[in-house]
C-alpha cells in the first residue's frame, strides 16, 4: 500500500509485561506512533505472543496463542509491540509453529511483514529521525537479545536518543551480552541468572550513566531488580518512556516517585 | 566418561562458587571473542565462507552413505583400513585388537573429543596399555584425571599456578626445587616429558578434523605439532573419527578450514594443518607402517532425518562455547558430559540420552549469540526447543512447573477471564509495592526475589486504562452535541 498518501493504522501488541507492570510504556508506544501521523487501535483480545510455552516446549498451547494473536491482528497495516522479544517471536517463529498447516501458516505469513518492534518502526519504516522529548542526564544503552539479533535492532534507538534534548549517551561495553533474564531461565536457573545479570549491572555502573534504557520490559525487571538490590541508584527505564517524553508520569522501574 | 548432566544444577553451584574457576573463565572469554571478531573482521568473504561451509555440510549429510563409501574405497586404495563401528564398545575394542597385533605398549594420542565420548584412556589402561596425551591441555588434566573443560582448551578452567602444582606433583624426577613460574618453564618442561614418550610410542592415535572422500585422506588441526609427531612416529596410526567428519573433496576441506581457526581461536589457519593418505609409501622418509581408521557412529546416525539433523555439521571450533554466557558463568564441568555449551546442549541428549542430559537444553536463556558466531550456520537455540519440547512431551519438567505455566496458558487463551485476573493481581501487588516500588520477597518468586527485588507494577493495567480512556473518550463524544458522528 501506498504510505504516503494514508494514515496508516497500527494495531499495538502491547506485551504482557509492559500491559501487567508499566502501562506507562504501552501509552508512550501509542504517542510516538500518533506523533508519527499513525492511528492507533488495541485489539482488546490480545493477551501474550505466546513465548513462556514455547520456549518451555509446550507447542499445543503456543499455537493456540498464536493463532489467537493472529486472529486479533487481521487487518491492520501494521501491529507494532514495545519489545524485540514480542515481535521477534511473531516475526521469527510463527511461520515455524504453522509449518504443517498451509492456511494458518499463510495467515502467520502475512502476519510476519506486517509485524515490527516499536523503535525500528519509527525510524526504519516511518523514516523518524528525532523525537520532541527532554530527558537531563546521562544514559547507557542494553540491547536485548532477540531485538538485537533476530530484528537486527540497533543503531534505531540510538538515532532517536540523540535527538533528545539534554541527553548524554555513554555506551555500555558488553551493551550485546546477555543480561540473564531469558524468560522463565531465570527462575529455572536462578543462581546462573544472577551471575550473568550481576555481571551486566557491574558493567552499567562503570559508565557512570544516571539512567539505564533497553526496549525490553523482562530485561528491564531483571536489571532494575538486580540494580536495586545492590542499593544502585541508576534509573532504568524503558526506552519509549523518554522517547515519548513521559518521564514525568511515572517513577523509574523499581522505584517510587520522587526516587 | 560417567555423566553428572543430570545434576547440571549441582555442578553450576559448586562452579559459580569456585574462586580459580571464576578467575580463569573471566580471562578466557574475552580473548577467544575479541580474537575471532577480529578475524571475521579482516576477511570480506567470512560471511559467504559460512554459507558455503554449511551447504557443503548440508550435502553430505544427504548423500552420507556415498561419500563414506567413497572414502573407504580410498583409504583402501592407498594401503590403510576402515573400521566402521556402531557403538563406544566396538570402537574400543577395534582400537585394543590393533594395539594387541603389534604387542603395543605406549600409545601416544593427539587430541580426540571422540576418545573421550569412548571413555578410550579407561579402557587402554585395563587392558594393559599406557595411553599418553600429548596435547598440552590434555596433558595436564590427563596428569589431573580430569575431564576436558572445553573442546579445542581442555585445560581453559586452570590457571598457570594449577599446572605448576600439578607438575610438581607428577614429575617426580625432576628438581623439586625448580622454577616454574613462567609459562614458558611449564611448556618446556611437558615438551620433555613428551619428547620420551613420542619416540617410545608403539601405537599413535589421533582424531580428525576431517575425512575427505576424493582421497581417503584425514586431516587435523593443531597448534603444537604434537599430532604430527603422533602419528608419524610410531609403527601404527589410528585415527578415531565420527562418520559426520566427512566432506566430499580436498576443496571442500579447505572452504571449511578457512573458518575453523577463525571461528575457534580467531587465528587466520592453525600453526598446523596435517594431512594423512595412508601409512607410509615405499620411498617415503617417514610414516606410519599401518593407517586404520575407527570410524565411529554413537548415536549420530539416529539424528539424520530429525530436527536434530543440522547439528551434524558441527566442526567442533568451540565458538559456541567461547560466546555463550551461560558457558562463561559455569564453565565446561558443569555441564557433566564430553561436550559443554551449546553445542553440547544440543548433542548431549542426543548420544547420551534426554533423560540423563534433559538439563542442559532448557540452560539458555536463548539469546541467540551462539547461532549468530556459528561458521557453520546452526541453528542451536532452535534445536534446543525441539528438546524441550520433547521433554514437555514426556512430562519430565518438574510438575509445579508445568502447573505453572499450564494455568498460565489456560487464561492466556481466554482474553476476558485473563483480563480480570491480571487486573486484580495487579491491583493488589500494585497497592502493595507501591510504598517502596520493588519487592525484597514475594510469595512463589524466590527464584526471583532470592537475587533481586522484583520491580512493583504500576496498579492498573494497560488494558484497564485504555478501556477507561476509550470509555472517556466515547462519553466525551456524546456529551459534544456539535460532535460528527460520521468523522468520528
Amino acid at each position: 500500500m501506498d504510505n504516503k498518501t494514508k494514515t496508516p493504522r497500527v494495531g499495538l501488541f502491547v506485551t504482557c509485561l509492559v500491559d501487567l507492570f508499566r502501562p506507562t510504556v504501552g501509552f508512550a508506544a501509542v504517542k510516538l506512533l500518533e506523533a508519527a501521523g499513525c492511528t492507533v487501535e488495541v485489539p482488546s483480545s490480545q493477551t501474550c505472543c505466546g513465548q513462556p510455552a514455547y520456549n518451555s516446549g509446550d507447542r499445543a498451547d503456543t499455537k493456540d496463542i498464536a493463532r489467537n494473536v493472529i486472529q486479533a491482528f487481521e487487518g491492520f497495516d501494521y501491529v507494532v509491540a514495545p519489545s524485540g522479544s514480542c515481535a521477534g517471536m511473531i516475526k521469527e517463529h510463527y511461520g515455524e509453529l504453522f509449518a504443517d498447516e498451509p492456511e494458518w501458516a499463510q495467515r502467520a505469513a502475512h502476519l510476519k511483514h506486517r509485524t515490527y518492534e516499536l523503535v525500528s518502526f519509527l525510524v526504519d519504516v516511518l523514516g523518524i529521525e528525532a523525537v520532541d522529548a527532554q530527558y537531563a542526564g546521562t544514559i547507557t544503552y542494553h540491547d536485548s537479545c532477540s531485538g538485537l539479533r533476530e530484528l537486527g535492532v540497533k543503531q534505531q534507538p540510538r538515532t532517536l536518543l540523540r535527538s533528545v534534548e539534554g541527553l548524554t549517551l555513554a555506551e555500555l561495553p558488553g551493551a550485546e551480552v546477555c543480561c540473564g533474564f531469558g524468560g522463565t531461565f531465570c527462575i529455572k536457573y536462578p543462581e546462573i541468572s544472577n551471575k550473568m545479570v550481576g555481571e551486566k549491572t557491574a558493567d552499567i555502573v562503570r559508565t557512570g550513566a544516571d539512567t539505564l534504557l533497553a526496549g525490553d520490559m523482562g530485561c528491564l525487571l531483571n536489571m532494575a531488580g538486580k540494580l536495586k538490590r545492590e542499593g544502585s541508584k541508576i534509573r532504568v527505564r524503558h526506552v519509549a518512556e523518554v522517547l515519548a517524553d513521559m518521564t514525568r508520569e511515572v517513577p523509574p522501574i523499581g522505584d517510587t516517585r520522587g526516587a | 566418561m560417567q555423566s553428572t548432566s543430570h545434576a547440571f544444577k549441582d555442578n553450576a553451584h559448586g562452579a559459580l562458587a569456585d574462586e580459580r574457576l571464576q578467575k580463569a573463565l573471566g580471562k578466557m572469554k574475552v580473548g577467544f571473542q575479541d580474537k575471532r571478531t577480529r578475524a571475521a573482521a579482516r576477511l570480506p568473504e567470512f560471511e559467504t565462507l559460512r554459507d558455503q561451509s554449511r551447504d557443503i555440510k548440508n550435502h553430505v549429510l544427504e548423500h552420507l552413505d556415498l561419500y563414506l563409501e567413497r572414502f573407504e574405497s580410498n583409504v583402501i586404495a592407498n594401503g590403510g583400513k576402515v573400521h566402521w563401528c556402531r557403538t563406544p564398545g566396538e570402537a574400543r575394542d577395534a582400537i585394543v585388537e590393533i594395539c594387541r597385533s603389534v604387542d603395543a605398549k605406549i600409545v601416544t594420542k593427539g587430541k580426540s573429543m571422540i576418545a573421550e565420548e569412548i571413555e578410550l584412556n579407561d579402557h587402554l589402561e585395563k587392558h594393559g596399555l599406557e595411553p599418553v596425551e600429548t596435547d598440552l591441555g590434555e596433558y595436564i588434566i590427563q596428569l589431573r584425571k580430569e575431564a576436558p573443560s572445553h573442546i579445542i582448551a581442555p585445560a581453559v578452567h586452570l590457571n598457570k599456578e594449577d599446572v605448576a602444582e600439578s607438575f610438581m606433583k607428577a614429575h617426580t624426577l625432576l628438581d623439586p626445587h625448580r622454577s616454574l613460574e613462567e609459562p614458558r618453564a611449564l611448556v618446556n618442561e611437558a615438551r620433555e616429558m613428551l619428547r620420551q614418550k613420542f619416540l617410545a610410542a608403539d601405537v599413535g592415535i589421533t582424531g580428525a578434523n576431517f575425512l575427505i572422500a576424493e582421497t581417503g585422506s584425514t586431516v587435523i588441526v593443531t597448534n603444537e605439532g604434537n599430532g604430527d609427531l603422533t602419528q608419524t612416529l610410531p609403527k601404527i596410526h589410528i585415527v578415531l573419527a565420527s562418520l559426520e567428519k566427512i566432506v566430499p573433496t580436498l576443496e571442500d576441506a579447505s572452504t571449511i578450514l578457512r573458518v575453523l581457526a577463525r571461528s575457534a581461536t580467531g587465528q587466520e589457519f592453525s600453526s598446523y594443518t596435517t594431512f594423512s593418505t595412508g601409512p607410509r609409501r615405499p620411498g617415503d622418509l617417514d610414516g606410519p607402517e599401518q593407517f586404520h581408521v575407527v570410524l565411529l557412529d554413537n548415536g549420530r546416525t539416529a539424528m539424520l532425518g530429525t530436527e536434530f539433523q543440522d547439528m551434524l555439521r558441527c566442526i567442533r571450533c568451540g565458538a559456541c562455547m567461547n560466546h555463550c554466557p551461560v558457558y562463561g558463568a559455569v564453565g565446561g564441568h558443569a555441564y557433566g558430559w564430553v561436550y559443554p555449551g551449546p553445542m553440547g546442549s544440543v548433542l548431549t541428549p542426543g548420544l547420551i540420552g534426554v533423560q540423563e542430559a534433559g538439563h542442559l537444553p532448557n540452560a539458555s536463556t536463548f539469546c541467540g549469540k551462539c547461532e549468530s558466531v556459528c561458521p557453520m550456520r546452526i541453528p542451536l537455540p532452535k534445536m534446543m526447543r525441539h528438546w524441550r519440547e520433547r521433554e514437555y512431551e514426556k512430562k519430565m519438567s518438574p510438575q509445579a512447573y508445568r502447573n505453572g505455566l499450564s494455568l498460565w496458558a489456560w487464561f492466556a487463551k481466554r482474553p476476558d477471564l485473563y483480563r480480570l485476573g491480571s487486573k486484580i493481581a495487579m491491583g493488589v501487588l500494585g497497592a502493595m509495592g507501591r510504598r517502596k516500588g520493588r519487592f525484597r520477597s514475594l510469595p512463589l518468586a524466590g527464584g526471583w526475589t532470592d537475587w533481586r527485588d522484583m520491580p512493583a507494577p504500576e496498579g492498573k493495567t494497560f488494558h484497564q486504562l485504555w478501556a477507561e480512556r476509550q470509555g472517556k473518550a466515547a462519553t466525551s463524544a456524546t456529551a459534544t452535541p456539535s460532535n460528527d458522528r460520521k468523522a468520528a
